[in-house]
């Protein structure tokens, strides 16, 4: 007999899988992920892992989980509290448990509450069995690695392999609840496993299971139904941050007609861009493995040299060493593009956790007066337009520029409209053409508007002439020593930097124009902040909010906005580094919002602290 | 070349005034290096000379080429990345015992590994030159300088040993005072293809004077030098009568014409590279002479060589635009 199943319909629901690093919660939260987005909700999502590859099993340390906020309205931020937690051991609970919501919904794998795990994740008791959780929460204990053991029968697998495929079980169960397709699913198991038969039918039956499970159990009672978000018209795919920027990167080249050439060194949470782009040799992008991170941006400049696109990316860390090349690529004002993917820091600090500690050391972190354009994505599709602006400044200025995003941008995805290349802004390159003149190449001689110099590469007949890091006379290019011509250079390349302002578009102010307070954001804070003020505004709250993406220069109107408001406060991942920038430019009293948790700050955090400082 | 050039030598020289101490042995390389070019090459706008720092490093600032006066230890970095962006330049490092060594070790093993196809010419004088007279990662065990006023305490790299346990592919030793050898040199990393190590002995004469006088004092030299050439045997010695064999494994000085005639002697074999490492052993060992000229010399596939194969395998995959590539994996209308 069918049992009898109420459907209720949400706005928004934000899960979380959580479970040992093997346990592939990554790969179930990233599946539900697609096929949310196939649904055609809004999302945000944030993955969540330990720095050790495989932590001991069943440890505290070893968890590792996914969040992911979905939505049939537009959602800027991965949620705070989730709705709903799988918990696939004990670890995983003890870690997680708090931040569910009271009342929400809690599923765990009964089967991984062996004493031994208990034992590991600090409980004297089972959770499970001493009725702890049944009175806060919607509980479900499933032996999920019961049902795997079961649906995987007769297939010619190791136990060990069949017990793997419980993430797909508790996957199953969640598109159960939530309403969705399994399609999408298995048609990526067919894909992803093509020579491994038995893996795609094993986790396809352990998919089926968890499904099959939430129909049958009696337990479930209530199927939620998150309709189709109504979101601006436009093509739409999932789109992680990582991606973005090396679409970024592509679409540099293509619209250049430039190659690029890219030099990085393995470093977490940046690696994934090196993967990506030395896959894309057919567009003639070069990626170059290098020995250290000094090397990388080395090796970056000097094709630059060579009339190439340089870009290397790095997290803190690597940044730190990259330093003293910086300063190179500044003074002989060559365009080499550094990515900083932000980690938590100082020194090796949290490599997988989020942070936005790194604004001082872009816009300060090299020796003598150094200044380097610095821009920040906002969200994760925003890395492919802040990374293809990146490489267009600096080629336009002759420049090294630096682009931030951060652990969460670079992980977390979101859906994205596609824009259409020929939308894009024209990126023209000119080189320096050939010479049979008897005078001397001059590499410093100028363009009047945007006091970039000139482009000679080498293998062009008559330009030949050298650049290097001791101070060269303007125009000429010749090694100097004389004062006034270094202080004119030091004036020269500041200027040049804040010529880039005229690139930069109006401000946009999202909420009041004039107001009480204005919410002053940069980078990945974006989310957090235009929720908390759409929040605000609807409490009736005088609020406004700009996102910032270009921190050196900062945007020209920047200045005349920020008095509109009788007060600033600025969230962010640090101890106040936008706010002490802001501080020093405007002279204004602004008022930081700093919490540094590896993690984005919460849109409620902000409204609390918002509320208390006009209310007092 | 058979064909007259048709570069000459001023047309390798810059309008820069050179700035090395007067007596400097840096002005005999730039001179041959300047004097050699018109020979092997036709388009000088395709040669790029890249250093870091130090007083060898201002080399690139003399050779009107062009030329990147980088950081200190990292010019292999900018002449990798200058390399991988355009195959084509011919591109030459130059670089000292503490820009090669010291601070950038790490990138000079890293070149030699890979075998880009770029030509490195380390000045070694065995002393800190623009820093004032501190000891170098070649200097000899017990140097006093200003930093060791008791002695150094460190051991010495042997340069060409270093480059052979990179897996050089092309190591060559010569000195300033030699000038016809240095040429010689300098023509032979041009013709090979892959990373080509020329250690170049030269005579700091502020901070390190006649640290190779017995290599280049008229009445020594003969007997502390040995001219290696492929298939000739090590003979060396103002009368030509010493020479070296093999005693077992190890390698031993004899006097030929008693014991030992010409035929005893090792022939020096380029592509060996057990030789090699054995003559790179001969540095600083006081019973050995001093090998000059190509100690290993053996080609193998380059890192340009091979990227550019992959790049034009990747070039056969179905071609996609940027639109393609923006709108590839599952989507969505939104209406």
């Amino acid at each position: 007999m069918a049992k009898k199943v109420n459907k209720e319909t949400l706005d928004n629901v934000t899960i979380r899988f959580a479970g040992d690093s093997g346990d592939g919660m990554q790969l179930s939260g990233g599946r539900f992920t697609q096929t949310a987005a196939i649904v055609g909700n809004d999302l945000s999502t944030l993955p969540d892992f330990p720095a050790e590859i495989r932590a001991p099993a069943g440890s505290l340390a070893g968890v590792s989980s996914f969040q992911i906020h979905f939505s049939s309205q537009e959602i800027h931020t991965p949620g705070e509290q989730p709705d709903v937690l799988v918990a696939m051991n004990p670890a995983a609970l003890k870690v997680h448990l708090s931040d569910l919501k009271s009342g929400g919904t809690l599923i765990v794998n009964k089967n991984a509450f062996t004493p031994k795990n208990l034992k590991l994740a600090g409980y004297e008791t089972d959770p499970t069995e001493d009725g702890t959780l049944e009175d806060y929460y919607q509980s479900h204990f499933i032996e999920m690695s019961k049902l795997v053991k079961n649906a995987c029968e007769g297939i010619d697998l190791s136990p060990k392999l069949v017990e793997r495929t419980k993430n797909l079980c508790a996957l199953g169960v969640l598109f159960w609840i939530y309403d969705r397709p399994l399609e999408p699913t298995i048609d990526w198991l067919k894909s992803k496993f093509k020579s491994k038969p038995e893996i795609i039918k094993a986790n396809t039956n352990a998919l089926n299971a968890g499904y099959n499970y939430g129909d049958t159990a009696e337990l479930f009672t209530t199927r939620y139904v998150v309709e189709k978000a109504k979101l601006p018209a436009g093509k739409y795919r999932n789109m992680n941050g990582t991606l973005a920027t090396c679409l970024g990167l592509l679409a540099a080249v293509e619209k250049s007609k430039m190659s690029l050439t890219f030099a990085g060194y393995p470093i977490t949470p940046a690696s994934n861009i090196l993967h990506t782009l030395s896959n894309w040799k057919k567009f003639g992008i070069k990626t170059f493995q290098a020995e250290d991170e000094i090397a990388g941006i080395g090796a970056a400049l000097g094709a630059a040299f060579g009339g190439s696109l340089g870009v290397t990316a790095s997290s803190g860390p690597g940044i730190a060493l990259k330093g003293e090349f910086l300063g190179l690529t500044l003074i002989t004002e060559l365009p080499v593009v550094v990515i900083n993917v932000q980690r938590g820091g100082p020194s090796t600090g949290l490599p997988t956790k989020t942070e936005q500690s790194d604004l001082f050391q872009a816009v300060y972190g090299r020796n003598g007066d150094a200044p380097t354009p610095v821009i920040a994505a906002t969200t994760p599709g925003d890395c492919f337009f802040t990374t293809y602006e990146a490489c267009r400044i600096a080629v336009k200025y002759m420049t090294p520029i630096i682009v931030l995003t951060d652990g969460y941008l670079a992980n977390g995805s979101e859906p994205w409209m596609i824009p259409n290349s020929k939308d894009l802004n024209d990126f023209e390159v000119t080189f320096e053409k050939e010479s049979e003149s008897e005078d001397k190449h001059q590499p410093y001689k100028r363009n009047k508007d945007t006091l970039a110099r000139n482009w000679a590469i080498p293998g062009t007949k008559g330009l030949e002439h050298r650049i290097g890091g001791i101070e060269k006379e303007n125009v000429s290019g010749n090694v100097s020593y004389d004062s006034d011509n270094h202080e004119l250079m030091t004036h020269i390349r500041a200027q040049k930097v804040a010529n880039i302002a005229n690139e930069i578009p109006p401000t946009e102010v999202f909420g009041k124009k004039k107001g009480d307070l204005l919410i002053l954001s940069w980078g990945s804070t974006h989310g957090s902040c235009k929720v908390a003020t759409e929040q605000l505004l609807e409490d009736k709250y005088k609020v406004g909010h700009v996102s910032l993406k270009w921190i050196n220069p900062f945007p020209s109107d920047l200045g005349k906005i920020l008095l509109n408001y009788k007060k600033v406060i600025i969230p962010e991942i640090n101890r106040g580094q936008l706010c002490y920038l802001i501080r020093a430019q405007y002279l204004i009293d602004a008022i930081g919002l700093n919490e540094i948790k590896g993690k984005p700050i919460g849109a409620s955090t902000i409204v609390k602290k918002c509320k208390e400082i006009i209310d007092e | 070349m058979s064909e007259k050039p048709t570069l000459k030598k001023s047309d390798f020289q810059s309008d820069q005034a050179i700035r090395w101490c007067p007596g400097c042995g840096d002005y005999a390389i730039l001179a041959q290096t300047q004097k050699v070019f018109p020979e092997i090459t036709e388009k000088k706008e395709d040669t790029v000379f890249i250093s870091g720092i130090g007083c060898s490093s201002r080399f690139p600032y003399y050779m009107n080429t062009y030329g990147f006066h980088t950081i200190h230890g990292r010019a292999p970095t900018v002449a990798s990345g200058l390399k991988l962006a355009n195959p084509d330049l011919s591109v030459w490092l130059v670089t000292g015992d503490g820009d090669g060594f010291s601070i950038g070790g790490n990138h000079l093993i890293h070149l030699l590994r890979r075998n880009v196809n770029i030509n490195v010419m380390l000045f070694n004088n065995r002393i800190y030159g623009l820093t004032k007279g501190q000891y170098s990662p070649t200097s000899e065990l017990g140097k006093v300088t200003y930093s060791t006023p008791m002695g150094s305490l460190d051991y010495p790299f042997k340069p060409t040993q270093l480059a052979l346990g990179s897996q050089g592919s092309f190591v060559a030793k010569t000195i300033d005072k030699e000038l016809k050898h240095l040429q010689s040199m300098i023509r032979r990393a041009n013709d090979h293809n892959g990373t080509s190590f020329i250690e170049i002995y030269q005579n700091c004469n502020i901070f390190n004077d006649g640290a190779f006088g017995n290599l280049t004092d008229r009445d020594t030299k003969a007997d502390q030098l040995l001219y290696l050439e492929n298939g000739e045997p090590m003979i060396f010695g103002n009368d030509k009568n010493k020479g070296i064999i093999l005693d077992g494994t190890r390698p031993k000085v004899v006097e030929i014409g008693k014991k030992y005639s010409i035929e005893d002697i090792l022939v020096h074999d380029e592509t060996d590279s057990l030789l090699a490492n054995m003559l790179s052993n001969f540095t600083a060992e006081p019973d050995f002479p001093e090998p000059l000229g190509v100690i290993y010399c053996s080609e193998r596939p380059t890192y340009d060589d091979m990227m550019n194969e992959q790049m034009l395998k990747a070039k056969e995959q179905p071609s996609q635009t940027l639109d393609d590539m923006l709108n590839a994996g599952d989507t969505w209308q939104v209406k």
